[in-house]
């Protein structure tokens, strides 16, 4: 029972940072209905600028932080900017190409810059453990984690709910062109909605570094992860994230821990296709229905 | 099928026809001419890496016919290359048939395998089909790496060299000819699918899928049948490709592989099958070029090892950059540019 509850919380933590770290997928696609491929490069890129200003540079890491989460905005504007708008109007099988491209593209360019050695984790998250009740404890990096992705969250949701900006990106994401003649600019939407998804990328790379006890390419492992936790939940929910998030992360720890550590990792792919066979658009994705 | 500028077809046998001008037979005259002279001019380790170019031409007509012309993208091509490749060593090895068979049993396999993951498209669109691909790459390449069954307990497994009528084919001027029949005859199958009922609506599924139902196409079962078609060609290529090199490892199968693919389709020119061919050609060669132009250096100068050092990191990079500069500026690939020139020519000095 004791192993149960432990893999439990294990596996809400890693959850939790999972839906962060697919958030930024689910923000591009909710507002420019663009699949982006790159996402997991956007963890690695944020968590290594991170790394770099709090090790290399030496600035504390509040100001590390925040330079990560600059650099992941800069990185989404960037692309935005100079790719995804050329191509604006055009088949989605283009684009989705394309993002395929920019994710290599990124991944050589992170391999040329900071090689595939690991780095150590970063120092400013507790390491320690908490013992929660009975023999059930959990590392305290998991907790912030934890915390972290909620405040992340709520803050979303209100975003969501109460900003002009939340609202008007869900206004483009409902309907472009109603959206376009209520005066709001597109454009700007689709460049907002990649410099959050830069940002929750940086976030979320460094909290999968800490779990992951260093900064490596193994974070590109983790991120894959992201594609079954995007079709459970449903494409374009954020409460879908959430949910889908936790079950992948639940799913991983109990079968690493009862079955095998190839289990565990098969496992979300498989119900990523069963999931596509059964119910396509995820537990809380909206059903589109096509016409002519 | 656009009509070229300045081909009027007068007859509709020549309309129908795949070729529709002298120049153009020609030209395929000059390309047989081309392809018997060329192992005889080029030293192993070229010819080599041709032999590798026919290899990855037969998969990447497969990722052709899927991706540009039904409209649906694999992300899995590594993975259906491993499913042939391991298929045919195991049945090859274990079983003691022979070669042709044990391809044979790669292929249908892969395209069995293919037809699962295909699945998905009886209820879903184009956007996430491609994620049902990324599941296939996930799964199949973690089976590569664990599942003793498979390995039999090893890192690698042998594949023997064929045998064809009491001869073992081993040079690579002997696989050369081997292969230059087999792709050959792939191209013409693809060139051809694309003049029959079947080819012609799965264009109409990439054109418009609801309209091609409405009009009849069975659009979920072809599209399932284009999975299938494309993961086979991938396998069959894997299959023969196992035999070529003898060896069979996981890591040829990963996912930087499955880019590799794409890039040459999109290269090459999507909506084109001799522009599978040449893309396959572009992405083989010019990492090769790499390589050579990063050992030249090094041995030229005494410490510049960093293009060999980061030639991994360096070619993804490459891949990727040239992947999103031909969906910007040239959608349609080499194929198309190559268009552009004939049709420049053809009527010089006149625009149109």
């Amino acid at each position: 029972m004791t192993r149960f509850l432990q893999l439990t919380v294990n596996g809400l933590g890693n959850g939790a940072i999972l839906a962060l770290a697919t958030l930024g997928f689910v923000l591009i696609y909710k507002a420019t209905e663009v699949i982006n491929f790159a996402q997991g490069q956007f963890l690695v890129i944020g968590s290594f600028v991170v790394y770099n200003a709090n090790v290399t540079w030496g600035l504390p890491w509040p100001l590390a932080v925040v330079v990560g989460i600059l650099a992941g905005i800069l990185l989404g504007l960037a692309i935005e900017r100079v790719i995804l708008r050329r191509l604006v109007g055009e088949s989605s099988l283009s684009v989705i190409m394309v993002t395929i491209g920019l994710a290599s593209a990124l991944f050589g360019i992170v391999l040329m810059t900071w090689g595939a050695e690991p780095k150590p984790s970063p120092k400013f998250i507790p390491s320690g453990s908490v013992k929660l009740f009975g023999d059930v404890s959990v590392g305290a990096n998991r907790l912030w984690a934890v915390a972290v992705a909620v405040v992340v969250f709520v803050a979303v949701a209100l975003f969501f709910q109460r900003s002009r900006h939340g609202v008007a990106m869900r206004a483009v994401a409902d309907d472009q062109q109603a959206a376009m003649v209520q005066g709001i600019s597109v454009n700007r939407i689709f460049a907002f909605a990649w410099a959050l998804a830069g940002a929750a990328g940086a976030v979320g790379g460094v909290l999968l570094a800490s779990i992951n006890n260093g900064y490596s390419l193994e974070l590109e492992s983790f991120a894959i992860l992201v594609f079954p936790v995007v079709i459970l939940g449903g494409l374009d929910s954020v409460l879908g994230t959430v949910v889908g998030g936790m079950i992948i992360g639940l799913l991983v720890e109990y079968t690493k821990s009862y079955m095998n550590v190839n289990a565990s990792q098969i496992l979300p792919f498989v119900i990523l296709v069963a999931i596509l066979l059964v119910k396509p658009y995820g537990l809380f994705g909206q059903v589109r229905i096509e016409r002519v | 099928m656009a009509t070229a500028t300045g081909v009027y077809n007068t007859t509709y046998r020549r309309d129908l026809g795949l070729r529709h001008t002298k120049a153009e037979y020609a030209r395929l005259a000059l390309l047989g001419v081309f392809a018997v002279v060329l192992p005889f001019r080029l030293d192993t380790y070229w010819l080599s890496y041709v032999n590798l170019i026919l290899l990855a031409g037969i998969a990447a007509v497969g990722l052709m016919i899927l991706t540009g012309y039904t409209g649906l993208i694999s992300l899995a091509t590594a993975g259906f290359l491993g499913v042939g490749a391991y298929g045919t060593a195991n049945i090859t090895n274990r079983l003691h048939w022979p070669m042709p068979l044990g391809v044979l049993g790669g292929t249908v396999i892969a395209a069995a395998i293919g037809a699962v993951f295909g699945l998905p498209a009886l209820r879903v669109k184009g956007l996430y089909l491609a994620i049902s691909t990324f599941a296939a790459q996930a799964i199949l390449n973690n089976r590569f790496k664990d599942w003793p069954w498979l390995t039999q307990g090893h890192f690698s497994i042998l594949a023997n060299q064929p045998k064809i009528g009491g001869h073992q084919i081993h040079s690579d001027f002997e696989w050369y000819w081997l292969l230059l029949v087999i792709t050959a005859l792939v191209v013409w199958a693809g060139v051809n699918l694309f003049r029959t009922g079947f080819g012609r609506a799965l264009i109409a599924i990439r054109d418009q899928d609801i309209a091609a139902e409405v009009i009849g196409v069975p659009v979920g079962r072809y599209k399932v049948l284009a999975f299938s078609i494309a993961c086979g060609l991938a396998g069959f290529s894997g299959a023969l490709g196992a035999h070529y090199r003898t060896v069979v490892t996981w890591e040829r199968y990963d996912f930087d592989t499955s880019f590799l693919f794409v890039a040459m389709i999109i290269v090459g020119g999507l909506g084109s099958v001799s522009g599978a061919i040449y893309g396959a050609a572009f992405m083989t060669w010019v990492p090769a070029y790499i390589t050579r132009v990063g050992q030249g250096l090094q041995q030229g100068s005494s410490g510049t090892p960093f293009i060999i050092r980061e030639l991994p990191a360096i070619q993804l990079a490459l891949f990727g950059v040239v992947i999103v500069a031909f969906l910007l500026y040239e959608p349609r690939g080499l194929a198309r540019l190559w268009q552009r020139a004939k049709d420049y020519f053809r009527i010089w000095p006149f625009r149109y």
